[in-house]
């Protein structure tokens, strides 16, 4: 049995999270993959942007940082840089990081850099009370699309595999065992991981598209969830409203801090030239030692 | 305590000033930078890109401006002195997280070597256009430090002192370089590192448990710690408390947001800096900064061969702004003379703290180019006459030929 506690901010409960809200699902799976891999409390660092997912910093006990709506996964980066031993985790959502944040999320992957990115995707801007995001299904309704989504919606896993991330899973607080292996396996990963969790949003999501109680929008997304190996047995037209769970992308590939230090290694001995611009000339009357070589 | 030699090229070299800028950065111990290339700054990214492998210092050109200044967040937290560069179009950009690095106390540094705005405008020709803008440019209220070179050797001195203030106040601070000071060429000296001074990060003493990330010091500035060293705090650019967590209530919100102010409005006799000549009995002032301040020597030097009695004010710091200086000045002055390269902005702040006591004559240009030396001895005259006289011809630059 897992002590969740010691991973808590007790005095900071309760959460802000509505009733029938699954981020405490997601939450805890991460807290469970932390437990399980026995990782040192001190050398977490937990980025988040803004957003409802993004609260959780504020209830775990570790090194945790609120920033700017999309700049988390930037942040992180800084963060990682800055000391490659930290386990670097970035908790967002899904207008979070592919709307405003879109361009730091595909560059993030493409470097490969060493980030677990956990997406809370909810379909919806639940914070600021059921706005239309980039993951609203076509035709489902929210406060900006009132007459029902006229735009398509982004594939977020796809999206982050195009990119270049090298573990990509996809799991729903409907299956929180599975979903919380996916963190464990992604936060275990030396490179870009991505974890999306599908997790309901019952109070802006369910109720503009009349989708019953907290239990019911469960089901919503337990009918529209398939297992990724049972997916492949079918057709794309079979599929087009299904979200494929499981691991979708798990390869190894050269992670962006561990290849920065072997360029720094790689030109410690050689000269560097700083003969960048043509105007830049020191005329040897002004050169002094140190100005050739470094 | 002293510069690491690590970095620090010593010697005399003939550098523009974005290559000095970049050695003042590397002399003042930074070991991160994130940046997206524009013009008229590029040049500072490419040389630091050169440079930190061989210091063991990360070089990362990121996807935009947004993610280069949430980056050096980011690392600033994880312990190293980080910095970016910019020109206008950046800038706007990058005052999101500047204001994130205002409300989380961030030490880190922003050069921003302007060019002619708004928008794209000219990117390869001069301007001092974001002067307002370093102020006042992200939303919500605080101080800020901003430095003004007018030299390539300048550059690098005033990067290094940026650095030094970030530590010292826990905040950004801007280099407010322009593309004619970025892009010149001159000797620049860089001392031996015995003789360069840097300012640590100023950890906390205290240990975890008995540590408040936001509980500040005597002179408003809360001590620092760095993540990974058993602390665990949390940090949020919502309205906190001295524990870090959010707390949005009136009551912490004039707390937090009149400390920001504070610690730089309360230390500003310790942060300034500027160069005065012949204040004693000046007639006439000029105010300027940056390249202008070059410009300007020579109607200066005209208007002292002609035996008139003018004085002179470069700013260094034009943020905070030295208004009791202007205002004591102002009782006894007939007029400010303010060249800028922009239709009037820090002239206000001149305006303002002289308060009707003395004239205060701008003397502006669009961008572009510099001003023509005339028409700043031509406002120098204007001024001698006192309040009396009409303000239109000093308002009026003339026209003048394009390089």
């Amino acid at each position: 049995m897992i002590d969740f506690e010691k991973y808590l901010r007790i005095k900071k409960f309760p959460l802000i999270w509505c009733a029938g809200c699954g981020n405490g699902i997601v939450l805890k799976g991460m807290l469970g993959a932390i437990d399980r891999i026995g990782l040192d409390k001190n050398k977490i660092t937990v980025v988040s942007g803004i957003g409802c997912s993004s609260r959780a910093t504020g209830y775990v006990d570790f090194n945790t940082l609120h920033t700017t709506h999309g700049r988390a996964i930037a942040f992180a980066t800084g963060v990682k840089f800055a000391n490659p031993d930290l386990t670097v985790l970035v908790v967002t959502g899904d207008g979070d990081a592919t709307a405003i944040g879109g361009n730091h999320f595909i560059h993030a992957a493409r470097r490969n850099i060493d980030i677990t990115v956990i997406l809370y995707n909810n379909w919806i801007y639940g914070m600021t009370g059921g706005q239309v995001s980039p993951t609203t299904p076509h035709g489902m309704r929210a406060t900006t699309a009132p007459f029902g989504n006229p735009e398509g919606s982004f594939d977020i896993s796809r999206l982050a595999i195009a990119a270049g991330a090298s573990f990509v899973a996809r799991g729903s607080v409907t299956s929180p065992v599975k979903l919380s292996q996916y963190i464990e396996k992604g936060i275990r990963k030396k490179g870009f991981a991505l974890i999306e969790a599908f997790t309901p949003c019952p109070t802006a999501f369910g109720r503009q598209n009349k989708m019953g109680k907290a239990l019911d929008n469960l089901e919503w997304i337990k009918e529209r969830t398939i297992d990724v190996k049972k997916a492949d047995a079918l057709s794309p037209e079979e599929l087009e409203d299904k979200l494929v769970t499981g691991i979708l992308v798990d390869v190894e590939k050269s992670e962006y801090t561990d290849l920065y230090a072997k360029l720094v290694e790689s030109v410690r001995d050689i000269p560097v030239d700083l003969h960048i611009p043509e105007r830049e000339v020191v005329p040897a009357s002004i050169a002094v030692a140190g100005g050739e070589e470094l | 305590m002293k510069a690491s030699p690590e970095g620090v090229l010593t010697g005399a070299h003939y550098l523009d000033g974005d290559h000095a800028c970049a050695e003042g950065a590397l002399a003042a111990g930074c070991r991160f930078f994130a940046g997206y290339p524009i013009t008229p700054s590029t040049e500072i990214a490419e040389r630091i890109a050169r440079r930190f492998p061989k210091v063991g210092g990360v070089f990362i050109q990121m996807e935009d401006e947004m993610a280069s200044m949430a980056a050096i967040l980011g690392a600033a937290w994880g312990g190293v002195k980080a910095m970016t560069c910019t020109s206008g179009p950046g800038f706007s950009l990058m005052m999101e997280n500047i204001g994130l690095g205002i409300m989380m106390e961030v030490p880190c540094v922003v050069a921003n070597v302007q060019r002619g705005g708004p928008s794209t405008g000219l990117p390869t020709m001069v301007g001092q256009q974001d002067m307002m803008q370093a102020r006042w440019g992200s939303h919500g209220d605080y101080g800020i430090i901003a430095l003004s070179p007018n030299s390539p050797q300048e550059c690098f001195d005033r990067t290094i002192q940026a650095f030094n203030l970030s530590e010292q106040y826990r905040l950004p601070v801007f280099v407010m370089m322009d593309e004619c000071v970025g892009h010149m060429t001159e000797k620049v000296v860089i001392p031996e590192p015995d003789a360069i001074e840097v300012v640590p990060r100023r950890l906390s003493p205290l240990p975890p448990g008995e540590y408040l990330p936001y509980a500040a010091n005597g002179d408003k500035v809360p001590d620092m710690v760095t993540a990974g060293e058993g602390y665990r705090i949390h940090t949020t650019g919502l309205t906190h408390d001295e524990r870090g967590y959010p707390d949005m209530t009136a009551e912490a919100q004039d707390k937090l947001v009149r400390r920001l102010r504070a610690k730089i409005d309360d230390n500003a006799e310790k942060i300034y800096d500027h160069e005065c000549k012949r204040l004693d009995d000046a007639d006439v002032v000029v105010v300027s900064y940056g390249i202008t301040s070059r410009v300007a020597r020579a109607a200066i030097d005209a208007a002292l061969d002609d035996g008139l009695r003018v004085g002179e004010i470069r700013l260094i710091t034009v943020w905070p702004f030295p208004a009791e200086l202007i205002r004591d000045l102002a009782a006894n002055t007939k007029a400010f003379v303010v060249p800028e390269i922009n239709l009037g902005q820090m002239v206000l702040e001149v305006e303002r703290a002289a308060a009707g006591a003395a004239r205060t004559i701008p003397v502006t240009h669009a961008g572009g180019w510099v001003h023509d030396p005339q028409t700043i001895y031509d406002a120098i005259r204007e001024g001698l006459r006192g309040n009396a006289a009409p303000r239109k011809s000093a308002r009026k630059p003339r026209k003048e030929k394009q390089p």
